[in-house]
């Protein structure tokens, strides 16, 4: 019982500093739009470094991946490599990049008002947010399992899974409407600099007491030998592939990292986040994955419905110090929703309210009805992670998949003034139809010339069904755009970012 | 304006960097140097050169790959 007791003080204890500092950064916060949503556009390279990081630093990477490693072995770590290390730093630079030259001229503060700006339709605009939303609530309910699972590993199910996802909801709902952008952007930092040193420190604590890197591994080659062997397994080269470039694709759209693309200071800002980026992907990663593939091999037994960080720490470490690494994840994962739940906020006020519902809306209205929005949508995510649909990889990976679809069409009107609306309507819709039928519409298995072919799966042949849905958006938007004209509205020059 | 040279040279080394992080060519193999997998050693040590090609990126391209005039 004394542990815990430490254990909830710990998590207690770390939540509330956290709310703390979001409080202090509410009180240079002001209820503009520009200040509340994108801190004044005057994030600097930390911040906007650890803010971007944090907000992948979710249930996703944090118990999702190392519960992957423990079940199929550490290539989990080149999926996050070539995703987040790789890929995503060039989409950084190729969109984001991009798009903080194209908002600062403009001032943009949403995706959706970039594009209903530059095709000239409220229309599109309110399409753009409504889908980011959609694919926001999966996400949001993938941090509130994970923080509940979290806890019932922890503390061996002496707290439920319902408490530890209402905790997280309650101090989630709390912290947004209380801090800002800045305030995530704050947290988020001392958050990333904290996760990354306790897992070190976790590492060095295991590992000293297994006999070392060689110790650890070496009980993996006698265990499962195959988890050693490059591929195998669950790890097909298509499943690396597709979910690298999905989920590279889809990070780049997901409200709370596209918003981030705006809020730089300066040029220098990005650049230097840009080159740090694959270093710091690395020295996450690999301690955090590697940490579930040697559980695997230290005989380490995950109760069913938690997760294998927080039972291998509580093993191998004193439980105030598992206690800490659990609180420091699941605080993690409330600044990615957040910062999520703070995107998707403006989302929904800026481009869907206002235009839609109440053009005239005073600003402190609207910052009333944003914070009531993220209430009631955190609530609402929060019933729908009771019924727990799926593993955090599965939840994580439809979310990924959803947002991937936007990323192509919005890469093309960025690029290619030759974009006319009907083709973002076509390459965006057409995308997410197809993606969304495979999301829901159940798979039957039909014959075709003597092969069984399963329709409406989740993979073809081993290719996830998200990355078919990228070629068809991007095949859409440029046959409906080269077959359609562009409307007077429509305003190519917007997004020219040469002639400054 | 129209491609240079140069950015055809970025594009390639992106495109390297990309397809080469994960050590394809390892592919099956479970040799254990210093405690780890060689594959995952490749990987980190893949994952130093791109932070350095990036920076290098960042003083010679930046800006040019955008039409960005200034400094």
């Amino acid at each position: 019982m004394a542990e815990l007791a430490v254990q909830v003080g710990v998590i207690l204890g770390y939540l509330l500093v956290a709310l703390i500092v979001g409080v202090v950064a509410y009180r240079v916060t002001t209820n503009a739009a520009e200040d509340y949503y994108l801190a004044g556009r005057s994030i600097g390279t930390v911040v906007l470094l650890f803010t971007t990081f944090a907000t992948l630093l979710s249930a996703f990477t944090f118990f999702g991946g190392p519960n992957v490693a423990y079940a199929a072995g550490p290539e989990w770590i080149l999926v996050m490599g070539v995703m987040d290390g790789v890929l995503f730093a060039i989409l950084w630079y190729v969109l984001g990049y991009k798009q903080w030259l194209v908002g600062r001229k403009h001032g943009y503060v949403t995706l959706g008002e970039m594009l209903g700006d530059r095709f000239g339709s409220t229309l599109l605009r309110g399409t753009v947010a409504g889908i980011s939303l959609l694919w926001l609530f999966p996400y949001v309910m993938l941090q509130q399992m994970g923080a509940g699972e979290a806890l019932v590993g922890l503390t061996n199910g002496a707290i439920p899974y319902w408490a530890g996802a209402a905790l997280i909801t309650l101090f989630m709902i709390l912290y947004v409407t209380v801090a800002g952008m800045r305030g995530v952007a704050w947290t988020d930092t001392i958050q990333g600099l904290f996760m990354l040193s306790v897992i070190w420190i976790a590492v060095v604590w295991v590992l000293s007491s297994v006999g070392g890197l060689s110790g650890a591994t070496g009980a993996v080659a006698a265990s499962n030998p195959e988890f050693l062997s490059l591929g195998g397994g669950l790890y097909t080269p298509a499943y690396i592939i597709s979910t690298a470039v999905v989920i590279a694709f889809g990070v780049t759209m997901f409200p709370q990292i596209n918003q981030r693309f705006f809020v730089a200071k300066s040029d220098r800002v990005l650049k230097r986040s840009f080159a740090l980026w694959p270093v710091l992907v690395i020295l996450l990663f690999v301690p955090a994955f590697l940490l579930g593939t040697w559980a695997a091999g230290l005989g380490i037994s995950v109760p069913e419905g938690a997760n294998v960080l927080p039972v291998l720490l509580n093993e191998y470490t004193p439980a105030w110090f598992a206690a800490l690494v659990i609180a420091g994840a699941i605080a993690a994962m409330m600044s990615s929703s957040d910062s999520m739940l703070l995107s998707g906020s403006s989302y929904f006020t800026r481009d869907l309210y206002r235009p839609f519902i109440e053009p005239s809306v005073s600003e402190s209205r609207e910052a009333t009805i944003a914070r009531v929005g993220v209430a009631v949508f955190a609530i609402g995510a929060f019933f729908a992670s009771l019924t727990r649909p799926g593993t955090l990889i599965e939840i994580g990976n439809t979310a990924f998949g959803g947002y991937a679809q936007l990323a192509l069409p919005v890469m093309l009107a960025l690029y290619w003034d030759g974009v006319t609306r009907s083709g973002m309507f076509a390459g965006i819709l057409g995308s997410q139809a197809l993606y969304l039928a495979h999301v829901f519409v159940p798979s039957v298995p039909i014959e075709i010339a003597g092969t069984t072919v399963t329709l409406f799966a989740r993979a073809y042949a081993g290719w996830d069904v998200a990355l078919a849905g990228m070629v068809v958006g991007l095949v859409l938007t440029v046959a409906v755009s080269a077959a359609t004209t562009a409307t007077a509205a429509e305003r190519p020059d917007r997004f020219v970012t040469g002639a400054d | 304006m129209g491609y240079r040279m140069t950015d055809v040279l970025w594009i390639a080394v992106f495109a390297i960097l990309v397809a080469f992080a994960v050590p394809w060519f390892l592919w099956g193999d479970a040799t254990v140097i210093a405690g780890l997998p060689v594959w995952l050693w490749w990987h980190i040590g893949w994952m130093a050169v791109a932070s350095v090609v990036f920076w290098a990126f960042t003083n010679r391209a930046w800006d040019r790959g955008m039409g960005v005039k200034h400094g």
